[in-house]
């Protein structure tokens, strides 16, 4: 299938034109991200993850190297809108992202933006709201909601847009277990059922081992890039950057120490349980 | 502690009054002042209290409420009415003393103040009572759009103002918290002498403020991230649609303000 997302050689330092530059953050990025993928990007507090988020949709440009989403390379301004309108993004906190003091009004932000006409708008927010599960919420203040209410919120007000990419910086880290359920299975459903794009930067393992593809950054480069068995079976490795793995991996990465015959590639307790009941036999 | 603050006093319902266009609601309103106003005499004033009686049954909510609005306004009543009473000069005498005197002309011009400035509360209040502030924001972008051709910046002022309407829960969720940490810490924010919890109140307002322009940033770049670009080419979700009820409201006050006028050009 054809890329959606296309990095060439990305470098990126934070004021890269005058006299003293920051350190280089991101440090000659190449990535390629099919459309409908999952990816999650995975790293350490400082790794780059969201300065590569912020890359995606033209918050920030390159220092050197290409970005391209959709086919808009993201340095062209005249092409702006058109980029935000295909590649969406959410943030962490979800307060800090709601315009509108009512629910239905908030997703219709964007719309109101690009100057959709009335029926179409309506009918937009009203499949948008409906797609996250917060219809009945709509007449609602934000500040009623629950965090993982407000952000499904915030992601129907990019859904509503229609895009082809959504991407999702660190959207449970301010959540409790319960919201962060939310949102995870609204975004995968984003995925599964609107054939939506989806990067999701996290630092939860196990919201990455349900993704198609787990990228690992450290200190401005890609590491790992990887279906999530692989990526997780490199404990040493993830550790060594800080990160842990899954239970269930780090589990059978023991057994297999103690000299067990497991493989080290699982990533779901369904799969441990069986292993280990073969083991056991 | 700091939930219970309400804004705008707004109470949801779902009278006839509540549900006219926020539009006309401004209009009729301003109206109503102006009714208020020219008015001369007595009759005149019946006129304006019949209708401002009218309004308040129309709109459901209690009667309390609205002298609840009048209360922190006593003070000033009573200075008025009572400037009037003493210094008001002509007509019958009932009492003298000194440079003080009261008339019959002086009875007569405050209890007219009184009444006049309690419908005024009332009346304005009504306005407030029955439309949720986004509302009224949203009404006042429309009425003053024409401005927009001599460059005042409509759009701009009626975002900041929602924006602002939007954070104000948020803010004080977070003030809470502010209080509370700093408490933890020790800091004297109920108690101690007066200067005292004045410095202490700096130690709520840095965080706050420093955590409210971290906000306006993260905010700013979440509108840019869904397209914003000003006021140009935007459509609203929000249709306002004047109904037959908001034109029939609009004659009714026209029609009493004409009445006023009369009155007054003919008693």
């Amino acid at each position: 299938m054809a890329n959606i997302i296309e990095i060439r050689n990305l470098h990126f330092r934070y004021d890269a034109d005058s006299e003293n530059p920051s350190p280089e953050i991101l440090k000659g990025i190449n990535l390629d991200i099919k459309k409908g993928e999952f990816v999650a990007v995975l790293g350490h507090n400082g790794s780059g993850k969201s300065t590569l988020a912020k890359h995606l949709n033209g918050i920030l440009t390159a220092t050197s190297g290409t970005v391209t989403v959709d086919g808009i390379d993201t340095s062209d301004e005249t092409k702006l809108f058109e980029l935000r309108q295909r590649a969406g993004m959410v943030f962490q906190n979800p307060d800090n992202q709601i315009v509108s003091s009512v629910v239905e009004e908030d997703v219709a932000f964007a719309l109101e933006n690009l100057g959709v006409p009335y029926e179409e708008m309506r009918q937009r927010v009203d499949e948008a709201l409906k797609a996250v599960n917060m219809y009945e919420y709509r007449l609602h203040s934000p500040a009623q909601l629950s965090g993982g209410q407000k952000q499904r919120v915030a992601i129907a007000g990019i859904i509503a847009m229609r895009p082809k990419c959504i991407i999702l910086d660190e959207p449970t880290a301010m959540l409790d277990p319960q919201g962060r359920k939310e949102v995870i299975s609204a975004v995968r459903k984003m995925n599964r059922e609107y054939e939506i794009t989806i990067v999701l930067i996290t630092h939860y393992m196990d919201e990455a081992s349900k993704c198609d593809r787990v990228v690992v950054m450290d200190k401005g480069n890609i590491i790992l890039d990887n279906i999530p068995e692989k990526v997780f079976s490199q404990v040493e490795l993830l550790r060594k950057i800080g990160l842990d793995v899954p239970q269930v991996t780090e589990l059978c990465y023991e057994l297999k120490k103690a000299g067990l015959d497991i493989s080290p590639e699982i990533i779901s307790e369904e799969e441990c349980v069986k292993a280990l009941l073969k083991l056991l036999n | 502690m700091l939930k219970d603050i309400t804004i705008g006093q707004y109470f949801p319902m779902n009278s006839v009054i509540h549900r006219l266009d926020p539009r006309f609601k401004i209009v009729i309103t301003l109206i109503f002042i102006v009714m208020l106003f020219t008015g001369e005499s007595f009759i005149c004033l019946g006129i304006s209290a019949v209708y401002t009686l009218i309004a308040v049954l129309l709109s459901r909510i209690k009667f309390k409420m609205f002298m609840k609005s009048i209360k922190p306004l006593m003070p000033f009543l009573l200075i008025t009415a009572v400037l009037n009473l003493l210094f008001m000069g002509d007509g019958e005498v009932y009492f003298h003393w000194k440079f003080i005197k009261i008339t019959s002309d002086g009875i007569n011009v405050s209890v007219f103040m009184i009444i006049r400035i309690v419908l005024l509360i009332m009346g304005s209040s009504l306005l407030t009572y029955t439309t949720s502030p986004i509302t009224l924001t949203d009404a006042v972008e429309r009425l003053l759009s024409p401005l927009k051709r001599f460059k005042f910046p409509v759009h701009e002022l009626a975002m900041m103002m929602s924006i602002a309407l939007r954070f104000i829960p948020t803010l004080i969720e977070e003030t809470d918290k502010i209080i509370s940490a700093q408490k933890a810490r020790g800091a004297e924010i109920d108690t101690g002498s007066i200067t005292n919890r004045a410095k202490n109140m700096v130690s709520i307002l840095i965080p706050l403020f420093i955590s409210a322009f971290r906000r306006a940033d993260e905010l700013a770049t979440a509108m840019e991230c869904r397209c914003y670009n000003g006021g140009e080419g935007r459509t609203r979700l929000r249709q306002l649609k004047s109904k037959l009820r908001d034109y029939t409201a609009l004659s009714v006050t026209i029609l009493f303000f004409v009445c006023v006028i009369l009155l007054n050009i003919f008693i």
